[in-house]
């Protein structure tokens, strides 16, 4: 029972939502399923904070590697959770927007993570930068076509490019470097994407096909056996 | 424009300077440190913020559509704005956000604010303090604008709102019941808005947008996205994706479109052109980096193939 019930469930809500989309009486039926859908994945938020809690309160006890940022993950985990249930701070009332103005929950999501998600992303730059100076070498063919295209749209998106290309005549402005990286991007780059996307597609297809018809069954855990 | 232009010109002296002698050395066989690109990037970077290097933009096509397609809406019409972003992308995505929303706002059509994303919500009430609440304080919550706040699920709201607003959203974020707002009566689905546009750069985003909401329903739909999600929204462009500003060029491009065009705005924030001077910079450094690499490469193939 504990593998049959999850494979009715998933071929009947699978069946059921791509009949939907076909015949309208069951179009209400359809948009209940996903209604389901979208209680349960609120519950995903209890699971997924339960399972910090766990997973950060047993390395602390174990004091494993690192186990002094378990502490700061909890108390941050703790401050979060306690600003943003209580409204703490919140000038409305518990029925006010758990964002608004002057609330604790928006004061530290404001100085503290938003900073800290940008600072993340921006270093990013400076690995780009450094694996741009190892990685891109014209070591073949398909490796020098690569590096003329980057360099295109690297020029192409700066005003530098445009500058560089500025004195050509009207006749050949298709080979003004805006252009150009424009071109790379609505020609080359769009039929590599749409060939990728047609492959992603067919295989979604695919894989659905086989979960509504009970084949693949790794969802269920240990191979589905 | 450049601004500050004595410690700029020093500044790209030092740069070029600096590029050229490890170009030099390069010839000579020797590998950078990564340590010394991490320096390079970090003054790149940073000097043309200190210095206010700015440009001057001019609007490509795909960017020009949105704002076209804005400016077309006549008074009163709806468009939905969802914030699908977190602080990581704020630095590219805000400014799309934030002026779109200004756009909207000037020409007085009613904004239906959502999120997809958790974070979406905190980054929501950030583009309401900068734009809305600062330059259009006369508007009224409920009446000319509303926030919906965030619903979880994902996929799955969209394919609920695309046909039952009410179903996923019953209140808005302040828990006013959704009859009672006056901006959504004649709001019963997605196919009521005239313009959908979503600002992310992960998923859920603007490629969900197009699924589940904008081709099915044939609402038009555009987006705001971080540079490297740009490449693989082409594809949708221009019949179900009718513009796209793709990173903080497509933001300055936008900025730059939209004060020229509204001069009661020109001393509008425009955080966007003002990110651009270190883009550029660093581009060109990081351009510089490949060069040498190369220079390198070949030279120490020349070597092996003699020794």
């Amino acid at each position: 029972m504990r593998r049959e019930v999850p494979l009715i469930i998933t071929i009947l809500v699978g069946t059921v939502l791509i009949i939907s989309v076909f015949i309208p009486p069951l179009e209400s039926l359809g948009e209940s399923f996903t209604l389901f859908f979208d209680i349960i994945a609120v519950f995903a938020f209890f699971l997924g904070g339960g399972n910090l809690v766990r997973v950060h309160v047993l390395k602390l006890a174990k004091k494993k590697r690192d186990w002094p940022f378990s502490i700061v993950t909890l108390v941050g985990f703790g401050v979060m959770l306690a600003a943003g249930l209580f409204k703490i701070g919140n000038p409305g009332d518990i029925a006010a927007s758990v964002t608004a103005e002057g609330s604790l929950f928006n004061m530290i999501y404001r100085n503290v993570f938003v900073p800290l998600g940008s600072t993340m992303y921006a270093l990013l730059a400076f690995f780009v930068a450094s694996a741009s100076y190892r990685a891109f070498r014209a070591k073949n063919r398909e490796a020098t076509i690569l590096l003329v295209a980057a360099f295109i749209i690297l020029l192409g998106s700066t005003p530098f490019g445009a500058w560089l290309t500025i004195w050509m005549p009207e006749s050949m402005s298709i080979l003004e470097i805006p252009n150009l990286a424009v071109w790379i991007m609505s020609s080359p780059n769009m039929a590599g994407q749409r060939a990728i996307m047609i492959g992603i597609g067919l295989g979604v297809v695919s894989m659905s096909l086989r979960l509504i018809l009970g084949i693949e069954r790794s969802y269920l855990g240990e191979d589905g056996a | 424009m450049v601004h500050n232009n004595v410690g700029v010109i020093i500044t790209l002296l030092v740069i070029a300077g600096g590029l050229v002698w490890l170009l030099v050395r390069s010839f000579r066989g020797k590998e950078i440190d990564r340590r010394v690109i991490f320096l390079f990037i970090m003054v790149s970077v940073a000097a043309p913020l200190l210095a206010t290097i700015t440009f001057k933009f001019t609007a490509t096509p795909i960017v020009e559509a949105l704002y076209d397609k804005i400016e077309a809406l006549p008074e009163g019409s709806t468009v939905l704005l969802s914030f699908d972003f977190d602080p990581a992308m704020a630095p590219e995505v805000q400014p799309m956000a934030n002026v779109v929303t200004r756009h909207c706002l000037e020409k007085n059509i009613k904004i239906v604010f959502m999120c997809l994303w958790a974070t979406g919500q905190g980054q929501l009430e950030i583009t309401l303090d900068q734009v809305l609440r600062r330059d259009f304080a006369h508007k009224i919550d409920g009446v000319d604008y509303v926030n919906m706040g965030y619903k979880a699920g994902n996929e799955g709201v969209l394919n609920v709102i695309v046909t039952d607003f009410e179903k996923m959203f019953p209140t808005d974020v302040n828990t006013t019941p959704y009859g009672d707002i006056e901006i959504l009566q004649g709001v019963n689905s997605c196919k009521d808005m005239d313009l959908i546009v979503s600002f992310g750069g992960g998923r859920p985003g603007i490629k969900e947008w197009i699924l589940f909401v904008g081709d099915p329903t044939g609402v038009p739909s555009a987006g705001g996205v971080a540079a490297v999600v740009a490449p693989q929204l082409y594809p949708y462009y221009p019949r179900q994706l009718m513009g796209l500003l793709g990173g903080i060029k497509g933001a300055a491009e936008y900025e730059s479109h939209f004060r020229e065009r509204h001069p009661n705005h020109a001393d509008m924030d425009t955080p966007a052109i003002i990110m651009m001077g270190p883009q550029t910079i660093a581009h060109i450094v990081i351009i510089a980096f490949i060069i040498i690499g190369n220079v390198l490469f070949f030279m120490n193939r020349r070597r092996g193939a003699r020794s």
